[in-house]
């Protein structure tokens, strides 16, 4: 130890501070602060482009779900679109089948009330044609008959006969 | 009797290496053990050891 | 890889077994060889390359007179003593002949100037310590002109590791690209785990500058220079003392808080823990000082002892091995020298995170 202290030179120790600190100061001033802000700049880009990439990556992630949930939606659009159709269809076709339906019994029942009216002009015509010849033949049943005049006297005295005085 | 310094600065030396072992020879097996915290073991065996060798420094002067 | 390494383990033993064999078989030869002188001047070439000193010289050798020569440069002397005194470390000749400046004289001493008069006589006290007065001493000294060099170099790659960032779009270009890693290092792993998000921006400064500093220190203190720079106690202290000042300045009121007056303990536990709390304060920048003083020390005096064996041994056999043996060494220097930038750095960011903490309780 007390070797130590005698060895110690000041004017070493004076010179080693005034070349260190003057050191750190310029060396601080001149290099490390460029060197330092070069490094942390680079560090900072590649940190950035790594940001970046991560970014487009999940973007890129994002436009396929949102790509996958675009499908699905159309996916589900055309099924709805499909099932309203067969929906519509189905209607239609009940509607048409309704309708036509009806369209028929109408044309049924007109024809039927067209037949109705026919037959029944038709027994008309024929009661008609039937009356006149019953006429027809009543007149000439009466003409034959009455053209004898007993048979005239026969028929009133009948006539008469039936006729009953209240 | 008295005892020679040189032999109080060989007993603190035979300390200070077996104390500076031990740390090196745990730190090794805790690097075995974990490597990936190998630079924290690293850095506490330092200075572990360096603060032995401090003690043995300034026994080794004081002697 | 795992081959690599058993390899190298099975060399590193055989080789600390074969130079032990060695030296043991070796030392009595060596006795009477005069290998003992051989010896203390190893040791004295060690401690002197420990010290710091007045000029870079790289090698000396002793000419066929019997006089020392010095390769290298001198370098100027500056003293405070009555006034500013300043010579070229030339006019010490390495201790061997007294300088004079404006009629005082200075003596190379222990690598030490002390003052003297004409003759350079110095004077002992009891415990051989020299009593001449020292002057107050500025000079630049080998490890001032490293770390100016260092200084240098660190501003020139960092400056322009910063401009080629400008240049290339963020991308940098060139040699000081091999820095980028270290400097993303310290903030992500040393700063922002130890000081937080929040606080960390104001300290990168200063703990990148300390990080490299003590690092190319260190590994300058590795190359054939030799410099021993960041094993200076000097140094080492003018580090630590900034991290204290630095740690002390900017801390906020939790961090004074558990110092004198802990939350959460007993009334006496607070009235004990103040104390010890606050000489923690100092203790830490203190053993920050001697950590790294020590490890880089120890490094160079392990490596020159090795490096000084092979002139010791003086054979094939022990030469070579102890050059296998300095060069592994050598190796694990390089790592300390890491090490030992990275533990600095890591502690002081740490006790900035302490600083900075904010009331959790």
């Amino acid at each position: 130890m007390e070797k130590l202290i005698e060895e110690f030179s000041f004017g070493l120790f004076f010179w080693q501070t005034l070349i260190f600190v003057g050191l750190v100061l310029l060396l601080g001033k001149y290099a490390w602060k460029p060197i330092l802000s070069a490094v942390n700049e680079r560090e900072q880009g590649i940190k950035d482009a790594l940001d970046a990439a991560a970014k487009a990556q999940d973007e890129m992630a994002q436009l396929n779900a949102s790509n996958e949930k675009l499908l699905q939606q159309a996916r589900q659009e055309r099924e709805q679109m499909l099932l309203e159709a067969r929906q519509f269809k189905d209607k239609l076709m009940a509607e048409a089948k309704e309708q036509a339906q009806a369209e028929g019994e109408k044309l049924l029942a007109q024809a039927q009330a067209v037949i109705e009216g026919e037959k029944k002009a038709a027994v008309e015509d024929l009661k008609k044609q039937v009356a006149s010849y019953a006429i027809e033949i009543a007149e000439k049943l009466l003409k034959s008959e009455l053209s004898a005049q007993a048979k005239q006297d026969q028929l009133v005295e009948n006539l008469v006969k039936e006729i009953k005085i209240n | 009797m008295e005892i020679p310094t040189i032999v109080g600065a060989g007993l603190i030396v035979i300390g200070a290496s077996l104390g500076i072992g031990r740390i090196g020879g745990q730190a090794m097996d805790a690097i075995a053990r974990q490597p990936e915290a190998s630079g924290k073991i690293q850095t506490a065996m330092l200075i572990a050891a360096a603060l032995i060798e401090g003690i043995g420094f300034a026994a080794l002067f004081a002697a | 890889m795992k081959y690599q390494r058993i390899i190298f383990k099975v060399a590193l033993a055989l080789t600390m077994m074969v130079t032990a064999g060695v030296a043991a078989a070796e030392s009595p030869k060596e006795n009477h060889t005069g290998g003992a002188d051989l010896k203390t001047e190893i040791k004295e070439y060690i401690q002197h390359h420990l010290q710091d000193s007045y000029d870079f010289s790289l090698y000396s050798y002793t000419d066929e007179q019997g006089k020392h020569v010095y390769v290298g440069a001198p370098l100027p002397v500056i003293l405070w003593d009555n006034g500013l005194q300043v010579f070229s470390s030339a006019a010490l000749h390495h201790g061997e002949t007294v300088a004079e400046s404006n009629g005082n004289f200075y003596a190379l001493a222990h690598g030490k100037i002390y003052k003297t008069d004409a003759q350079g006589t110095l004077s002992y006290d009891d415990h051989h310590h020299i009593t001449n007065p020292k002057p107050l001493d500025f000079s630049m000294t080998k490890s001032v002109v490293a770390m100016l060099l260092v200084g240098a170099l660190m501003f020139f790659l960092f400056r322009g590791l910063a401009k080629s960032y400008a240049a290339h779009g963020g991308v940098p270009q060139g040699f000081a690209r091999l820095f980028e890693p270290i400097v993303l290092y310290i903030r992500d792993d040393i700063a922002i785990p130890n000081i937080g998000h929040k606080h960390y921006g104001k300290y990168m400064s200063y703990l990148l500058t300390i990080f490299f500093f003590v690092w190319f220190l260190n590994l300058m203190g590795l190359t054939p220079l030799g410099v021993n720079v960041t094993g200076n106690i000097a140094v080492t202290f003018g580090l630590s003392l900034l991290t204290f000042l630095v740690t002390n300045l900017t801390a906020n009121k939790n961090y004074w808080g558990h110092i004198f007056w802990m939350p959460g303990v007993p009334l006496p536990m607070k009235i004990l823990l103040a104390p010890i709390e606050l000489l923690g304060v100092v203790i830490k920048p203190f053993s920050l000082m001697i950590r790294l003083w020590a490890n880089m020390s120890a490094g160079h005096i392990v490596l020159m002892s090795l490096i000084g064996l092979m002139f010791i041994f003086h054979n094939w056999i022990g030469s070579s091995l102890s050059f296998v043996l300095s060069f592994v060494l050598s190796i694990l220097e390089l790592l300390v020298a890491a090490l030992q930038a990275y533990i600095f750095t890591m502690l002081s960011s740490l006790y900035f995170g302490f600083a900075n903490e904010e009331a959790h309780h």
